[in-house]
This record gives C-alpha cells, sequence and structure tokens, in this order.
C-alpha cells in the first residue's frame, strides 16, 4: 500500500491523533509556562537559589524521555495525566532558564535609573525587567515547545495517544507508509508552532531594541 | 538643605565608606563631591536618597530626618542622573522623560507641556526627539534626556553622579556649560558627584573635597584654589594648577573679555580693563558687588562676577580655558 492510500484509508485514526498530539503538546507546554515562568521570575530576584533550582530541572532534563515515561507509569498509571506530566518536566528548563537569563540580563543601570527614581520592586518588574526579558522568554518557550511536539511521540506508550500511536502500529506491522503518516505530521506541527512562535517573538521584541 | 550629621557607613565585609561625615548641602546650589575613586562620594550621594542606609547618623532634608520618610516617595521627589544614563531602551524619549510624573499621578496634559519645557530649555528640539527610542539618540543625547527625566518631576533636589564622565570631552564641555545656564534658571539644589577636578571647579558653587570616608575641604572653588587645606588638597587640585593661577593672575582682565559676560545682572562695581585680575578680585570682594563692569571703551562694557574672574585666573592662553 502507497501512502497516500494509507493516508486516506487511515483519515480518521490520523486526524484523531493529530488532535490529541496537539492537546497534549499544548496544555503541557501551557502548564511548563505558568510553571516556570514565575519560578523564572522569584529565582532572578533571589539569586541564591537559582542554581540550586535550574539544576534540578536540568538533571530532569538529562533523564532518557522513554525512561522517564516507563519511570512514571508505576506511580501514576497509565493515561494522559502520565504522559502530560513527563512532558511538563521536559519543558521546564528552557522555559525557567531562559526567563532567568533574560531578566538577570537587563542592564544594571537601567534598574538603578528605576530604583533612582521612585520606582516599586514590581513596578520595575512589570515596567522594565519583563518587557526587556521578553524576546528571551519567548525563545525558551519556542525551544520549549518544538522538544515537547517531538517528544510527545512517546505518549503512546503510556496509553495517551497522539501521533505516536501511528508511528508504533506501522513500526510494528512492518508499514513504513503508516510510519511515515505518522511522523510527518509530528514534523510539520514542530514547524508550523515554530514559525508561529518565531512570529509573536518579533512581535514581542521592542521597538527600541530593534534598531 | 541637606544635612548629613555624623553619618557613618560600614559595609557588610567590615569596610568603611564613610567615618562620621557632618555637612550641609545649601538649597539652590550646586555642590559639587570630589575624590579618588573609593573616597565614599558615592555612597554619600545615594544615601539622599535611601539608595544607601547610613550604619550611623542621620540624614535631614529641610529639617526633618529622612528615616522618617517613605522610600519610594522620597525618591520620587528627588531628580536621579547617573553616568551609565540608565534610559529605558524599550520606551520612547518621551514615555521615558513623563515617567516620574506618571508614579506622581500628574495629569496627561500637565507632563506633556512639562515635557516640552524642558527638552527646549536642555536644547533638544521635542518635535525631533520625543517620539524617538534611546538608542537612535548620541550619548550626549542620551544624557540631556537623562537630565530631562530627572528634572520631569519638579524635584527640589537632583542627584548626579558622575553624569558627564562616560561622554566624549566636547560633549561633556558642551554639557557642563548647559548645566551652569540651566541652573541659573531653575536654582535646584544640586549634588553632583565627579573625580575630575576642572568639571568641579568650572560648574560647582561649593566643592566638597573627600579622601577615605572623610572630608578634606568644604569651600567655594576659589577658596579650594587659593587656599588648598592640606597637602593632600594640593595635590589632589594639581599642584601644576596652582602655580598656573599666578602668572595669569597677573596679566590685564582686557584680555579675558571672551571669558566675560556681555550683559550686566544687577548692580556692578565699574572698573577699567587694565586692571589685573588678581587687583579685579580685591576689589570686587571689597566693593560688596556681585560682578564687576568692565569698561572697555566708550560705554562699553563686559561683566565678570567671581566665577568669570576664577575663570581668567586659569586660563592658559588669552581667553583659553585651562
Amino acid at each position: 500500500m502507497n501512502f497516500f492510500d494509507t493516508l486516506v484509508s487511515r483519515q480518521d485514526m490520523i486526524q484523531t491523533a493529530f488532535l490529541e498530539h496537539i492537546y497534549l503538546s499544548f496544555v503541557a507546554v501551557a502548564i511548563g509556562i505558568a510553571i516556570a515562568l514565575p519560578t523564572g521570575i522569584l529565582i532572578a530576584r533571589y539569586r541564591r537559589f537559582a542554581e540550586p533550582i535550574i539544576a534540578v530541572t536540568a538533571i530532569f532534563q538529562t533523564i532518557p524521555s522513554l525512561a522517564l515515561f516507563g519511570f512514571l507509569v508505576p506511580l501514576l498509571g497509565i493515561g494522559s495525566p502520565t504522559a502530560l506530566i513527563a512532558l511538563i518536566i521536559y519543558a521546564l528548563l528552557p522555559i525557567l532558564r531562559n526567563t532567568y537569563t533574560g531578566i538577570t540580563g537587563v542592564d544594571g543601570s537601567v534598574i538603578e535609573a528605576g530604583r533612582g527614581m521612585g520606582m516599586t520592586r514590581t513596578q520595575i518588574l512589570r515596567q522594565i525587567e519583563l518587557p526587556l526579558a521578553l524576546p528571551f522568554i519567548m525563545a525558551g518557550i519556542r525551544t520549549a515547545t518544538v522538544l515537547t511536539v517531538g517528544i510527545a511521540t512517546l505518549a503512546t506508550f503510556v496509553g495517551a495517544g497522539g501521533l505516536g500511536d501511528i508511528i508504533y502500529r506501522g513500526l510494528q506491522s512492518y508499514n513504513n507508509s503508516l510510519v511515515l503518516a505518522g511522523a510527518l505530521p509530528v514534523a510539520l506541527l514542530a514547524i508550523g508552532f515554530d514559525l508561529i512562535l518565531k512570529w509573536i517573538e518579533k512581535r514581542t521584541t521592542p521597538k527600541g531594541l530593534k534598531l | 538643605m541637606i544635612r548629613f550629621e555624623g553619618v557613618t557607613k560600614q559595609f557588610p565585609d567590615g569596610t568603611e565608606a564613610l567615618k562620621k561625615v557632618s555637612l550641609t548641602f545649601p538649597s539652590h546650589q550646586l555642590t559639587a563631591i570630589i575624590g579618588p575613586s573609593g573616597c565614599g562620594k558615592t555612597t554619600l550621594m545615594k544615601m539622599v536618597n535611601k539608595l544607601e542606609k547610613p550604619t550611623q547618623g542621620e540624614i535631614y532634608i529641610d529639617e526633618k530626618p529622612i528615616t522618617d520618610l517613605e522610600e519610594v516617595e522620597l525618591r520620587r521627589k528627588i531628580g536621579y542622573v547617573i553616568q551609565r544614563i540608565g534610559l529605558f531602551p524599550h520606551m520612547t524619549i518621551k514615555e521615558n522623560a513623563s515617567l516620574v510624573p506618571k508614579l506622581l499621578g500628574w495629569p496627561k496634559e500637565k507632563t506633556a507641556s512639562r515635557i516640552q519645557e524642558l527638552m527646549e530649555l536642555t536644547g533638544l528640539d521635542p518635535d525631533t526627539y520625543l517620539e524617538r527610542y534611546p538608542l537612535e539618540l548620541s550619548g550626549g543625547q542620551q544624557q540631556r534626556v537623562g537630565v530631562v527625566r530627572a528634572l520631569a518631576g519638579d524635584p527640589n533636589i537632583i542627584l548626579m553622579d558622575e553624569p558627564f564622565s562616560a561622554l566624549d570631552p566636547i560633549s561633556r564641555e558642551q554639557l557642563q556649560d548647559e548645566l551652569r545656564n540651566l541652573q541659573q534658571t531653575i536654582q535646584k539644589t544640586i549634588v553632583f558627584v565627579t573625580h575630575d577636578m576642572d568639571e568641579a571647579l568650572k560648574i560647582a558653587d561649593t566643592i566638597v573635597v573627600m579622601r577615605k570616608g572623610q572630608v578634606e575641604q568644604i569651600g567655594s572653588p576659589a577658596e579650594i584654589l587659593g587656599n588648598p587645606a592640606n597637602d593632600f588638597v594640593r595635590s589632589f587640585i594639581g599642584v601644576e594648577r596652582i602655580q598656573r593661577q599666578r602668572p595669569f593672575g597677573d596679566k590685564s582682565l582686557s584680555e579675558f573679555i571672551g571669558l566675560f559676560k556681555t550683559e550686566g545682572t544687577g548692580s556692578a562695581h565699574e572698573v577699567s580693563g587694565s586692571l589685573t585680575v588678581k587687583e579685579a578680585f580685591e576689589v570686587l570682594e571689597q566693593s560688596g558687588q556681585t560682578h564687576l563692569a568692565i569698561r572697555l571703551g566708550e560705554s562699553r562694557h563686559v561683566y565678570a562676577g567671581e566665577r568669570e574672574l576664577l575663570k581668567a585666573a586659569l586660563a592658559k592662553e588669552e581667553g583659553e580655558l585651562v
């Protein structure tokens, strides 16, 4: 059976898997942002906690993804919550590190000027540090998203669906067309997300910095 | 008026940046704090807006101890200009300059007209610059905006931390002259930190010379030059500069016309242009007036106060500044 016939005959299955895949990636990145962004802001303020916390997320990153999924199953059972937790763990590091680097990289003279003019810490964070760190933060989110879309193919091993289902099925039945029908959408999804986020990244770069 | 009383600052590592400093910054005057690096001059200045806090002692603004004042409120009422300028790169010049008025909750129209006025006062055309971003401006222009931003909230006190030392020599000279002229219009209490004696002599009403956390001498530029309190002050001014002062004190006033003002202010004592600079100092002091009217010909006069005479005394060649 050639590739296009596979696409047509397995249309429904591919479509479901595609939507599951988007759901997994999107929710994982969203929760990843919700955790890593505030943490990044906090460790930029209380710097002595920065190294240990970044180190912990970096250790998570070094666990092979297949092993992490396997490790979580006995603890959390199978299903999408398990997959999501694993994906979130992978999304943390790039967002956390870029938020931290972005904020700590803001020119000290700008902060001093703000303080000297009577801005409160919150005003400095919201009006100076975050706008100036935004391009970095967006770059971190971009990395995390592309990474997550890729790793989400492993969600199939914990029964959470996604395009990994198609690939795995193809591999088991020696059906290369089916493997391709799963892998190609993953690649397109990663590229698509990346382009959208790149566009957002450009839009969020303050005008005064693009000179 | 800002008054320091027995202020000591000890950093956590044990170094003493200031040792029991007591001094007064008079209102409506520009006081320069000068000294070698590490003498505590910046720490002293930063205590006025609570960026640094004394370990001991108290600071009073108009006789109110600043420990009673809320730091954010206090800082909004004090202008602040720093060496590295520190304009917000993501905000336009207008947004940068409007920041303190915004924090103070001024109405938009009041802020806009104030910024407009200050831009013109500092020689920046509002129509050209207000909508630009800091990175589009030269260093000198950026620091002019820095000054506008510090003045925007109409503070009585302005702190300037080596504001011109990162600029090229030409911009630096220009901004020093402009600050001097500006100060005659706005009459703020300015605390100006510098390590450059030429700068201090040129712009200050009073100079505070510091070393190792202590005040070595306080006086007008003429007093510091003419009567250095000790060897440290003498060497800091530069022996060369003191010696240079002598021969030129003997030159006649008419050689320095370019340094004097063409318009008189208030009452002035009339003298002949053939008077030497040294004699002119004495005449000015005895006359009790603020200025001398120097007669150059039939009803043509130029005017010189203490500052202009000092410039003449320091001038290397005719009309040229040291």
